[in-house]
C-alpha cells in the first residue's frame, strides 16, 4: 500500500483522499486520547511515562501520515521528518548521558 | 519519471511541492523550538519526579481532555476543508474552516479559565502560593506557563492564518486586465463601454482620448468551481500543516502536564 502511494505521487491531483479516511483517523485519535486518560488512572509506576509517550507518539504518527499527508508526499518529506526527529532524540539522549554520568 | 501531461500542470506541481517543502522546513524549526523545552521538562522531571507528580494534581484533567478533543477535531475539520477545496466544494471548505476557528477559540477560552483559576490561587511565576512550594513544583508550574503559553501563542497565530484563509476562500475570484498604451492606440478616440451578451450597455468607461495612458479592467467571476483560485489550495494546505503541528505539540503537552499525577 505504501509503495502504491509513493508511485502515484507524480500525479498529485489523482490521489483524492476520502472524507471517510479522515473521520476514521479522527476516531482512532479520540480512542487513543480516551486510552491515555484511562491508563493515567492506573498505577503503572515507571511504565506510566513510557505508555503515555508511546500513545502520544502513535497519535502524532497518525496526524503526520494522514492529516499532514506525509503518506502521500514524495519520500523526501518522510526522510526529512525522520532526520529531524532523530536529531532531537540525539540531543535529548546526549543531554541525559551528561546529567547521569557527570 | 512519468511524462508531464502538460507544461502548466508540471509547473504547478513542482511549485506546490516546493511550497510545501518550505513549510515543512519552517515546521522543523518550530519542532526544535518546542523540543528544547521538552528537553528541559524531561531533565527537571527526572530530577524532581515526586514534586512533578504532586504539582500535576493541581491541573484539571477534564479541561485538558476537552481541549485535546477540541484540537483533534479541529485538525479533522481543517483536513476536510483542504480536501473539499481540492474537490471544488467551496461551501464545505468555508463551513469546515469556520468550525476549525470556533474550536480554536474554544481551546483558548478554556485556557483562559484554566490560567485565571491558577493565577487566582496564587500559582503563577512570582505568586505567593507558588513561592511557598518546593523547587520541583515551582519548576513544573514555570514550565507549564512557558510551554502552554508558547503553545497558546501558536494557536492564536494559527487562528489568524486560518481567518485569512477563510477570507481568501470566501472572496469572489477575479482578475485584472491592463490595456496598455499600444493597445489603446488602436481605439483612441472611441468611447469604451461594458456590454452584456445581448449588447445591452452595463457601464460606461468613457472616451479614450489622447490623454489616457492605460486602462485597468477588473473582472469578478461568479462563484463556480472552474473559476476558483487554485493558489488557495496550496495556501490552505500550508496553513493546515501549521495547525496540525500545533495539534501534535498539544498531543505531547497533554500527557506530560495533565496525566503525570
Amino acid at each position: 500500500m505504501n509503495q502504491n502511494a509513493s508511485s502515484s505521487v507524480e500525479n498529485q491531483e489523482n490521489h483524492s483522499i476520502g472524507y471517510g479516511v479522515y473521520i476514521l483517523v479522527w476516531l482512532s485519535l479520540v480512542v487513543f486520547t480516551g486510552l491515555t486518560v484511562a491508563v493515567a488512572g492506573v498505577d503503572l509506576k515507571a511504565l506510566a511515562v513510557t505508555v503515555a509517550l508511546s500513545i502520544a507518539a502513535t497519535k502524532s504518527i497518525l496526524v503526520l501520515m494522514y492529516f499532514m499527508h506525509l503518506k502521500y508526499e514524495p519520500p523526501l518529506f518522510r526522510t526529512l521528518v525522520v532526520v529531524v526527529v532523530v536529531a532531537l532524540a540525539t540531543f535529548i539522549i546526549l543531554t541525559f548521558l551528561d546529567i547521569l554520568f557527570r | 519519471m512519468n511524462k508531464p501531461v502538460s507544461l502548466t500542470a508540471e509547473a504547478h506541481h513542482s511549485d506546490e511541492t516546493g511550497a510545501k517543502l518550505g513549510m515543512w522546513l519552517f515546521l522543523f524549526t518550530e519542532l526544535l523550538l518546542f523540543g528544547g523545552m521538552f528537553l528541559l521538562y524531561s531533565i527537571y522531571r527526572s530530577e524532581h519526579a515526586h514534586e512533578f507528580f504532586l504539582a500535576a494534581t493541581e491541573l484539571d484533567t477534564f479541561i485538558g481532555t476537552v481541549n485535546t478533543l477540541a484540537l483533534l477535531t479541529s485538525s479533522l475539520t481543517v483536513a476536510i476543508s483542504i480536501e473539499a477545496l481540492r474537490r471544488g466544494s467551496r461551501k464545505i471548505t468555508i463551513a469546515m474552516l469556520i468550525i476549525t476557528i470556533i474550536l480554536g477559540i474554544v481551546f483558548m477560552i478554556n485556557k483562559y479559565f484554566e490560567w485565571s483559576a491558577k493565577i487566582h490561587h496564587g500559582i503563577y511565576p512570582g505568586g505567593a502560593k507558588l513561592l511557598s512550594m518546593s523547587d520541583g513544583e515551582m519548576l513544573f508550574f514555570n514550565l507549564y506557563y512557558v510551554m502552554t503559553g508558547l503553545h497558546g501563542i501558536h494557536v492564536l497565530v494559527g487562528l489568524g492564518v486560518l481567518s485569512f484563509m477563510l477570507y481568501f476562500v470566501s472572496k469572489r475570484p477575479g482578475k485584472k486586465i491592463n490595456l496598455d498604451y499600444e493597445t489603446l492606440s488602436q481605439i483612441r478616440g472611441a468611447n469604451l463601454e461594458v456590454v452584456d451578451e445581448k449588447g445591452q450597455k452595463i457601464d460606461d468607461i468613457g472616451l479614450i482620448d489622447n490623454d489616457v495612458e492605460d486602462v485597468d479592467i477588473k473582472f469578478k467571476y461568479a462563484q463556480v468551481p472552474s473559476k476558483m483560485d487554485k493558489s488557495n489550495i496550496i495556501k490552505l494546505e500550508n496553513s493546515g500543516l501549521y495547525w496540525h503541528l500545533v495539534d501534535i505539540i498539544w498531543i505531547f503537552l497533554f500527557p506530560l502536564f495533565y496525566l503525570v499525577s
